[in-house]
């Protein structure tokens, strides 16, 4: 069983050692092959877990396969905890993550052109990213196993790292590097929270293992703490906000959200893969998997309903105005993250964890298939000077129709059972703040339809390329890009439909996810429906449909039909049009008050204080006057004999008057 | 008298090497100079012996021979190892020095071997006066040893200096013993000691008698304000003598201190204590800062010695067994070190050029990587760097002083090791950031190399595995 799932996690990580380490010994084709199959063999192995967990001839599995140590009776180990929900996980990362390699083989083609001439970083570039993609592959799968907090904040942290170097895998672009220092810097600030949240586990319950810790949190349910003063603390609330602090930085929401749209200056492969697909909905993923502790505190759930809706609705209103085609999936990605964890605040873990399965699939094609129309415009990614692009690259355009319907909740696609059963679900929740999420999701149905049919039609829709020099050169790309569009558009059309019965309504997760009576949301829907047909019926009776389409035809109305009326709109909110496009200035205020703040404090602190002070004056100051003393003293050894003596006598009368007489 | 055959055992170590220097006076009048080699060979083989005839006859216990005027223990064979290893090495070190400038004579061996007999005589003394014999026989070889280059003007003043100093110093000793001998009616350690208890701690002229007797053994120790001799001699003797001169005697001078103060007037600790202690910061202070003015390596080396012994007797001064095992811990390691770095400086000097002056070791890794990184680890020893011994040493002798509620010692000491730091370090700056000025070729034989090797070596491999010497160390005091 353990070899089992460690080759799971092991055959990816063989795979970045081989293509990292030999990488120019083994040449291109080598590195691919070496990566592509790992992570094969990989996904292999885990829809065979997961068909287990199907058929349900499979039990949960959780032990220890490694003591890393033991300090202060505290166990460190590496475990597995392998139940529903971590098979779910695994699948989807490694299915997807298998794709991206297929996919990568045809982006990542000519990448040398991306390098200067001779630049070192630039030689055996490919068959580097092919390294850091399977390394974060690996880093995933430790995440999602873990049956303990230490693992999972190693994978937490391990994604993290890959996500930074892969956001500045073009290292010779300072837009890059920019962009990679500050999803590094942002998610400091998300990891601190949750390093806090885990020792504070640690300190509470005495163990980092999941199932005791799970044992012995109802019983500090009720638990008080002061943190400041006298002011008291519950114990759950403050661990939970932690942990999700954690998830913020992670899954990039509000106010945490600013590295990601940066992010985009990856290449993109990995946009759909850690930025789309699986690295940010760790957040979502580590939530549900902590529904034991989440359960226990109103507030934290309350939290974090109100920064999902926020970011839901406010993130996808900025996709409105974006240009870049990559810009405006990475809003939509905040956007959905939101809907994720709206999910999570209503209890309706499974409802979460369902949108986070279908969106991966969707998501990936869509950041997909643009990577696509991109290398197509020869790496322009503006959408203004896309248009009719749809004859030239069929493939492409149907499977990013098939990934927008998906997404904005059109009947039948996946996209559709999930967002809806968040939609319900929080309506069914009674927790402060469900009201104001609610109005978000709901308005956010608007906004994505909007958002993503106003991109499908300015790139794929009317007249030709708008630069004319692209024309002559756009074709359909190649099979090893086309075919993971259809291997992913399969699922993100279907999987819903089969799958929401089992996920949603007969707990298929089963303990994995655990929901207080009071807060079952999904129970309360499943009185109404309860399967998939039942869902779409009941759909077009409901709200959220109708304003997915009303978005759907604004979009064309405004983007296809008479496209004079965006700038009057422009025009007359311009202020609200400046807001957006100014992304309500979280960057501007940002780079004033943290990034400026902490450069001012630090030069502050390195004149003043360390080159002024602890240099000048306390170093080199001692130094100084103690060298200068030196040369004074050292006159008293003047060579006369006498001088020597008298030395000699004078100690002798110290000592004597001190002991002899004084005593 | 009634001679006891054999009781003649215990002092085996001190007749053999009694008789060797006279062998060796005797041969050497019969060898022409370029046979002078065989001079050498006996002094190293007598050493050798003495080393080996130590251990043979060592027994564990404490035995006492000569109606008490002889102690053979422990201790005493320890350290006379010690003593008598570190003599070789400095023996070693000197052969070429010597040759190159026509000092290759019989007397520096019979002088010598000498110095060693009256060191050992010191470590196995059992009374006053034993001491007092052993110590004047260890001074007057020293006096002529400064002044062995005759045609030194330097060698001479600095000799002269020591010589009338050093009378002092042995006059206030001297008088400081017949106090206590008035005060308790006894040369022997044993009776004074219980006399001491038996008569109480509050007589004047005890207390008189011990003010001289640390007196006398500051001097020995070159400790501040009674070190006036020790940059003079130490710049004007030749380096070979200094070589000598500078290390072994300081196992001696702990010994001395150990005998005097600890057997002898063990219930006056806390009087000694203050005194002991008062020496003790002022020679960590004025070594250390003095030190950093110097541009003479002899000179700063000298300066060295005194902040070191500062330190050995901040672990006497302890009073326990911890305390004592590390200052003689400290003073074994400091005569190595001690060797080690006049090795280097023997090492760079070569016929009419003496490497003396700081700037001489510019640029010393850019020579010779090898010997570059030998000093480099003699000085970060010396400087108390981990991990080498120099470290340990200085971490034994503060916890012992911080055992015993003296954190403010410990802090001073720590305080001027680190202002010491700085001179040693300069050392390596100037061997490894620096361009040479001197481009000649290192010329020492192969037997010097190995053993600076050895030497150096033995900086990082004692600090690796400090267990081995500290147990030996802690099995005298146990």
């Amino acid at each position: 069983m353990e070899i089992l799932f460690l080759a799971i996690v092991l055959a990816p990580l063989i795979g970045a050692v081989i293509a990292g380490f030999w990488g120019d010994r083994i040449g291109r084709v080598g590195a691919h092959w070496v990566t592509s199959s790992g992570v094969g063999i990989s996904a292999l192995l885990s829809l065979y877990v997961l068909s287990g967990f199907i058929t349900g001839s499979r039990e949960p599995f959780n032990g220890s396969v490694y003591t890393w140590m033991v300090s202060d009776g505290l166990h460190m180990e590496v475990g597995f905890l392998v139940d529903q929900l971590t098979a779910l996980m695994m699948s989807v990362v490694t299915f997807v993550s298998f794709c991206i390699h297929i996919y990568t083989i045809g982006y990542m083609a000519d990448d040398e052109h991306n390098w200067p001439e001779g630049s070192l970083a630039g030689t055996n570039s490919y068959q580097r990213f092919f390294s850091y993609i399977s390394l974060f592959t690996f880093s995933m799968l430790m995440l999602v196993m873990s049956n303990n907090f230490l693992q999972l904040f190693f994978g937490w942290e391990a994604v993290g790292l890959v996500s930074y170097l892969l956001i500045g895998f073009w290292s010779v672009r300072p837009t890059a590097i920019f962009a990679n220092l500050k999803a590094f810097l942002v998610n400091r600030v998300g990891d601190f929270g949750f390093i806090l949240g885990i020792a504070a586990i640690a300190m509470y319950t005495g163990s980092l293992d999941y199932s005791e810790v799970f044992k012995a949190i109802p019983g500090l349910a009720d638990t008080q703490i002061q943190i400041f003063g006298d002011s008291s603390w519950s114990l759950m609330t403050v661990i939970c906000i932690l942990l999700f602090i954690g998830a913020m930085g992670k899954s990039a929401q509000v106010p945490l959200h600013v590295w990601l749209p940066d992010s985009m200056e990856g290449p993109t492969p990995i946009s759909a893969l850690i930025h789309a697909a699986t690295m940010v909905t760790a957040g979502v993923f580590m939530v549900a998997r902590m529904s034991p502790l989440y359960e226990f505190s109103e507030t934290a759930l309350s939290f974090i309903l109100v920064i999902g809706a926020t970011t839901a609705i406010f993130t996808g209103l900025i996709g409105i105005v974006q240009n870049d085609i990559k810009r405006v999936v990475a809003y939509s990605t905040l956007s959905q993250l939101g809907y994720m964890m709206v999910a999570l605040g209503a209890s309706a873990y499974a409802a979460g964890i369902f949108h986070l399965m279908t969106h991966a699939f969707f998501k990936a094609l869509l950041f997909l298939a643009a990577g696509s129309v991109i290398i197509g415009m020869h790496h322009d990614q503006d959408i203004r000077n896309m248009g009719g692009i749809k004859k030239y690259m069929p493939w492409t355009y149907w499977t990013s129709l098939l990934g927008s319907l998906a997404l904005i909740g059109f009947p039948g696609f996946s996209g559709f059972f999930s967002k809806d059963a968040i939609i319900e679900a929080v309506h069914h929740s009674s927790i402060p703040g469900a009201g104001y999420a609610y109005l978000a999701v709901v308005i956010g149905v608007f906004v994505t339809a909007l958002y993503s049919f106003r991109m499908f039609f300015l790139v794929f829709h009317g007249k030709g390329p708008r630069d004319e020099h692209a024309k002559a050169h756009l074709h359909e790309s190649p099979k090893v890009v086309t075919v993971p569009l259809v291997l992913l558009a399969i699922p993100s059309v279907f999987i819903g439909y089969f799958t929401v019965k089992a996920v949603l309504f007969e707990g298929w997760l089963g303990d994995a996810l655990f929901v207080l009576p009071q807060h079952d949301t999904l129970g309360a829907l499943a009185q109404s429906v309860s399967g998939p047909n039942e869902m779409i019926s009941h759909g077009f009776h409901g709200l959220p449909l109708y304003l997915a389409l009303a978005g759907l035809v604004t979009a064309g109305v405004i983007y296809l039909a008479f496209p004079s009326i965006a700038d009057t709109i422009k025009k007359l909110f311009k202020p609200i049009n400046i807001a957006l496009e100014k992304k309500y200035w979280f960057d501007e205020a940002y780079q004033f008050l943290f990034a400026g703040g902490s450069r001012n404090l630090g030069r502050f602190l390195w004149e003043t204080g360390d080159r002024l002070i602890i240099d000048n004056v306390i170093i080199n100051g001692s130094a100084r006057s103690i060298g200068r003393f030196a040369d004074r003293i050292r006159n008293v050894q003047t060579g006369y004999l006498y001088h020597y003596a008298i030395a000699m006598i004078l100690g002798l009368l110290l000592l004597l008057t001190w002991f002899v007489i004084a005593a | 008298m009634q001679f006891d055959m054999p009781s003649l055992i215990p002092v085996l170590p001190e007749a053999f090497i009694a008789t060797m220097a006279c062998v060796v006076l005797v041969v050497d009048l019969f060898l022409k100079q370029e046979q002078r080699i065989v001079t050498y060979s006996i002094a190293q083989f007598s050493l050798l012996m003495a080393v080996l005839i130590t251990m043979a006859t060592s027994t564990g216990d404490s035995q006492i021979v000569f109606h008490g005027s002889v102690i053979r223990d422990t201790m005493s064979d320890v350290l006379k190892v010690a003593i008598c290893i570190v003599t070789a090495g400095a023996f070693l070190y000197a052969k070429d020095y010597l040759r190159d400038r026509d000092l290759f004579k019989g007397e520096f061996y019979v002088l010598s071997l000498f110095a060693v007999l009256g060191m050992m005589i010191m470590v196995s003394a059992n009374s006053f006066l034993t001491v007092y014999l052993g110590l004047e026989l260890l001074a007057l070889s020293l006096y002529a040893l400064v002044a062995f280059d005759n045609n030194s003007g330097l060698g001479s003043e600095a000799a002269m200096k020591y010589f009338v100093l050093g009378a002092l110093a042995s006059g206030m000793l001297l008088y400081g013993i017949s106090m206590i001998y008035g005060a308790t009616g006894s040369i022997e350690f044993q009776p004074v000691a219980e006399a001491l208890v038996s008569t109480g701690m509050n007589n004047t002229v005890l207390v008189f008698g011990l003010v001289f007797l640390v007196i006398g053994l500051a001097f020995k120790f070159g400790a501040v304000p009674f070190h006036m001799w020790v940059p003079d001699v130490y710049q004007g003797a030749p380096t070979a003598v200094v070589l000598f001169l500078g290390s072994a005697p300081k196992i001696a001078a702990f010994a001395l201190a150990m005998r005097l103060l600890v057997d002898g007037l063990g219930s006056l600790h806390a009087d000694w204590q203050g005194m002991l202690a008062i020496l003790a910061v002022l020679s960590m202070a004025v070594g250390n800062v003095i030190a950093i003015a110097q541009t003479n390596i002899k000179r700063m080396l000298a300066y060295s010695t005194i902040s070191h012994v500062g330190f050995i007797l901040v672990g006497i001064l302890a009073g326990t067994s911890k305390g004592y095992t590390a200052a003689m811990f400290y003073s074994i390691v400091y005569a190595v070190m001690a060797v080690g770095a006049f090795g280097i400086v023997v090492l760079l000097s070569r016929k009419g050029f003496e490497a003396e002056q700081l700037s001489d070791y510019k640029g010393l890794n850019d020579r010779n990587p090898w010997f570059a990184a030998m000093m480099l680890l003699i000085m970060f020893s010396m400087a108390g760097v981990p991990p080498t011994v120099g470290f340990f040493a200085k971490l034994f002798v503060l916890e012992a002083v911080v055992s015993i509620d003296m954190v403010w010692l410990a802090l001073v000491g720590v305080a001027f090791s680190i202002i010491g730091a700085y001179y040693y370090l300069r050392i390596v700056k100037l061997m490894y950031f620096d361009k040479p000025e001197d481009q000649e070729p290192l010329t020492a034989g192969m037997d010097t190399r190995i053993a600076l090797s050895v030497n150096g070596l033995a900086m990082l491999v004692l600090g690796m595995f400090p267990g081995g010497l500290l147990s030996v160390c802690a099995a005298a005091f146990s």
